[in-house]
This record gives structure tokens, C-alpha cells and sequence, in this order.
């Protein structure tokens, strides 16, 4: 399994993309930390740029890494390794790739600027929308042959995670604003990992007192150890369904 | 060596493979003979455990295919158009393959590699090579870590006649070393001198499993070529 990752791995480096990739978001953090006077307001700049474009990279070139690696797939399946561990390896070589890019192009400038907590949790929030985004595009082309259906559902599922899903959110808040929402709003929250990611960062930085009384809620639930471990639940969710899903899509394939 | 049992395949609405059965064995040359669409290549691909069928089960040495994976290390596989990653060369290629068949082989058989003079070329990218150099790395690829069964699907396609003879060398060698062979080509002429059975395929329906030998007797005909002919005419 560790030689398949491994030319996975290779294989990403060789095109220059990720490469790229790190370079874009280190440019970013660092003119975003360096132009606001102070660390928290480059963070808040920073978290926005993150939760937009880290889950459309992971989850575009994911998709077009897999049906690029159709060829490789199909050379390898006819060899004596188990399919679970060729997508298995697959999604793993994506992972450490897109992660290692995000620690050093946003990470680094992170850990440089605002060590904070809020710096940490902003990490980590990152990490885990990589890897939840990784795993949505393993899902997605593992359910359509067609490689322009496959970036389609990809673009479809970025902007439904990132738009779509908080237009509907704010229409469900507004329509039922006469009733207490609070506590829904906290399930909508998790329904969404972009979301969710927001809430968990924002709840660490001062700010979160301007968010009226829901932020109030949000704090008393996701504020405490209880909350925390929740949140990391929920992105592990994330994490292991679509992951578990494409598996098992992959294993009935034909090719 | 290969037991298929009732192997049903369907892709949508076609039915690739319709209650397909037979028994392959060590020192076999098998030649899987059918119109375009007769499920020649399903078929194989089963063997391999690329397609899955729906129904029906084959085993390899007394064991089910669909829980093992490991079986995969006694065959060699040649696919009837060789598809590589695109931006990998001849020579990371290979040494993928062998890395990761390592275990399973001592030596390897590099015959076929050096007859083509893939070392004048090892430096070059998939992408930028023809199809018949890829077919000559495939072969190469197949029986490189001279495994006990060789599946080739239409091996010879592709290639220019000096290749074709060689590769077609090849194989007679590994058939005298009492390998399983499973070749299935469209040109019989060449399948004459080289196979020891014959199945019979048409419309995912295995028609019949013979000996070449009695096949000829069966149809009166000296060549496999003819004898071919006058089944597809009374199957008309």
C-alpha cells in the first residue's frame, strides 16, 4: 500500500499544480497578514479566503486527478493488490499532497503571525475541510463515468456547500423567525462542514460577541470541551461516510 | 487451474456474458474465438477480477476469486489496448511493476523487453509513444515476472510482423514450459500452430469447448481457419 501511495504522491508532484496551489495561498496569507494592522483581523480575511477556495481546489483537482489516473487505475487492477488498498492509496496520496500544501502556503504564515488558539483551531479547521473535500470527489467520480459529468458534480457540490446551502439556511432563519431557532440552527450548522468550520473559528476569535444572541447559543454549545468534540465528530462524519461510500462504489466497478 | 461457474454479466440492457462455464488447466493453450460482442474480453476481464460478474463465481486454484486478491501474482495479463498514465516513462513503468511485484518474483523475464529494444527507449513518456510500442510494452509487461498463467487479449494487433513473430516465438516458448495460455485474436491463422483447445463464444453464450483436434474432426476441416468459418456460417 505504502508503494502505491508513494507514486500517487510522485505523481501529483510531477504536475505542477499543488505546487502552485502553495504558492497561491502562501502569497495570500502573507499580504493578508501583513496588510491588516492587527493578527486577528488578518485572520478573519484568512478564514474567509480558506473556507472558499481550499474546499474548490481539493475538491476540483481531486476529481480530475482521479479520472486522469483512469490509465493507472485500470494498470494496476490487473496486479496482485487488493482494490480496497489501490483507492485507498489514492485517497490517501491526495490527502497528504493537498495538506502538505495548505500547512506550508497557510499554515507556516499562521503559526508566524497568531500562534493563538483561534490561529490553531483555524488549522485544523483547514485540515479537515481538505481531507472532507478529498473524500466528496473520490465519492463523485466514483459515481459517473464521464469526466465532464464528474467536474460538473464537483463545481455542483462546492457551490452547494459554500452558497447554495447558506442561501437556504438564511431563508429557513427569516420565513421562521418568529419561533426559537437557536437550536436548529445549530443542526443546520453541522450539516454543512463549511459551515461548520466557520462557526468553530469564529467562536475562538473575540468577534463572536456581534453575533447576537444565536452566537450566544453557538458559544454556550460549541464553546466548551463537550462542543469541541462534537464539531471534530462531525468533520470525522464528514470524513468517513463519502470516504466509505466511494470504497464501496469502487469495489463493484467495472473497467 | 481456472473453474468458471455460471458466470452471468449484463451491462444495462446487453447481456455480456449468459451463463458462461468452463475449466481451464496448467499446459492448456486456450483460444477464446468469437464475433466482435461475444463477451471475449468480459470474459477475461472476470478472470481478473476487473469486472465483477452479477452472478456465478470462478476460482483459481480451488479458491473464489472475489475474496482474493493474491491469485493475481501467477498471471500476466496483456489488455487488448495498453492504457499507461500518460506522464510516466517506459522505465518508471517497469520499475513500478516490478516494485510492487517484488515478492512474487525472483528473476525477471526480460526476453520480450530486450527483442523489442525497449532499452534504446526507456526514457520516453507514455503519452508520446505509438500504439504498437505500447502493445510492446504490455507484452513485455505480461510476461515479465514470468507468471504460471498468461492472459492475452488480442496480443498481436497492433504490432508489425516482426514483432508479431516474435511475441508469437515467445509465447511458444512459454507453452512449452506447460504454462496456462489464454489468447484470444481475430487473425486464426496465427492461433493455428499455437493452441491446444478452442472455446467458442457468441453473444455472451458459450457455444462449445473442444480440443482443436476434435474440432477439426468435428467439421472435416484441416484448418482452424475453416473450421471457424463453417461454425459462424451454421450459426447464421
Amino acid at each position: 500500500m505504502n508503494k502505491i501511495i508513494k507514486y500517487v504522491i510522485l505523481d501529483i508532484l510531477r504536475n505542477r499544480i499543488v505546487l502552485a496551489y502553495t504558492v497561491f495561498l502562501l502569497a495570500i496569507s502573507l499580504s493578508v497578514f501583513n496588510l491588516e494592522d492587527t493578527a486577528g483581523k488578518g485572520m478573519l480575511s484568512l478564514l474567509n479566503i480558506v473556507l472558499i477556495v481550499l474546499p474548490l481546489v481539493s475538491i476540483i483537482f481531486s476529481t480530475i486527478y482521479v479520472y486522469n489516473s483512469t490509465e493507472f487505475i485500470e494498470l494496476l487492477l490487473s496486479q496482485p493488490l487488493q482494490r480496497k488498498r489501490l483507492v485507498l492509496s489514492i485517497f490517501i496520496g491526495l490527502t497528504v499532497s493537498l495538506l502538505l500544501a495548505f500547512l506550508v502556503g497557510a499554515g507556516l504564515p499562521i503559526l508566524f503571525y497568531s500562534g493563538s488558539q483561534a490561529g490553531l483551531v483555524l488549522m485544523a479547521t483547514g485540515m479537515g475541510l481538505t481531507i472532507i473535500f478529498v473524500a466528496l470527489a473520490l465519492l463523485g467520480s466514483m459515481i459517473t463515468r464521464d469526466k465532464a459529468k464528474g467536474i460538473g458534480l464537483a463545481i455542483l457540490l462546492w457551490f452547494y456547500f459554500s452558497l447554495i446551502y447558506d442561501g437556504i439556511v438564511l431563508f429557513i432563519l427569516f420565513q421562521f423567525s418568529d419561533y426559537p431557532l437557536e437550536k436548529i440552527s445549530i443542526v443546520l450548522g453541522s450539516l454543512n462542514p463549511i459551515d461548520l468550520g466557520r462557526i468553530v473559528v469564529l467562536l475562538k476569535m473575540d468577534i463572536s460577541a456581534m453575533m447576537g444572541y444565536t452566537g450566544a447559543v453557538f458559544r454556550e454549545f460549541f464553546g466548551g470541551t463537550g462542543g469541541s468534540l462534537y464539531a471534530c465528530l462531525i468533520m470525522l462524519m464528514w470524513i468517513f461516510v463519502p470516504l466509505w461510500l466511494a470504497v464501496r462504489k469502487f469495489n463493484r466497478k467495472d473497467w | 487451474m481456472i473453474f468458471a461457474t455460471n458466470v452471468n454479466k449484463r451491462f444495462g440492457k446487453l447481456k455480456a456474458l449468459d451463463n458462461v462455464s468452463f475449466t481451464c488447466n496448467k499446459g492448456q493453450t486456450i483460444s477464446l474465438i468469437g464475433p466482435n460482442g461475444s463477451g471475449k474480453t468480459t470474459i477475461i476481464k472476470c478472470l481478473l477480477g476487473m469486472v465483477v460478474p452479477d452472478s456465478g463465481f470462478i476460482t483459481f486454484n480451488d479458491r473464489n476469486i472475489i475474496h482474493d486478491w493474491k491469485y493475481r501474482r501467477h498471471i500476466g495479463y496483456m489488455p487488448q489496448t495498453g492504457r499507461f498514465p500518460d506522464n510516466m516513462t517506459i522505465a518508471q513503468v517497469f520499475d513500478m511493476m516490478k516494485d510492487i511485484r517484488r515478492e512474487d518474483t525472483a528473476t525477471f523475464d526480460e526476453d520480450l523487453a530486450t527483442a523489442f529494444q525497449l532499452n534504446r527507449i526507456m526514457d520516453k513518456r507514455m503519452r508520446t509513444l505509438s500504439g504498437g510500442t505500447r502493445q510492446k510494452v504490455s507484452a513485455a509487461l505480461a510476461f515479465l515476472f514470468n507468471p504460471d498463467v498468461l492472459i492475452l487479449d488480442e496480443p498481436t494487433a497492433g504490432l508489425d510482423p516482426v514483432s508479431s513473430e516474435m511475441l508469437k516465438d515467445k509465447i511458444r516458448k512459454e507453452k512449452q514450459k506447460g504454462k496456462l495460455i489464454l489468447i484470444t485474436s481475430h487473425i486464426l491463422s496465427e492461433l493455428d500452430d499455437m493452441v491446444s483447445e478452442v472455446i467458442y463464444l457468441q453473444e455472451g453464450k458459450l457455444l462449445f469447448h473442444k480440443s482443436l483436434d476434435q474440432l477439426k474432426k468435428d467439421t472435416g476441416e484441416e484448418k482452424l481457419v475453416r473450421a471457424i468459418a463453417r461454425i459462424m456460417q451454421a450459426n447464421k
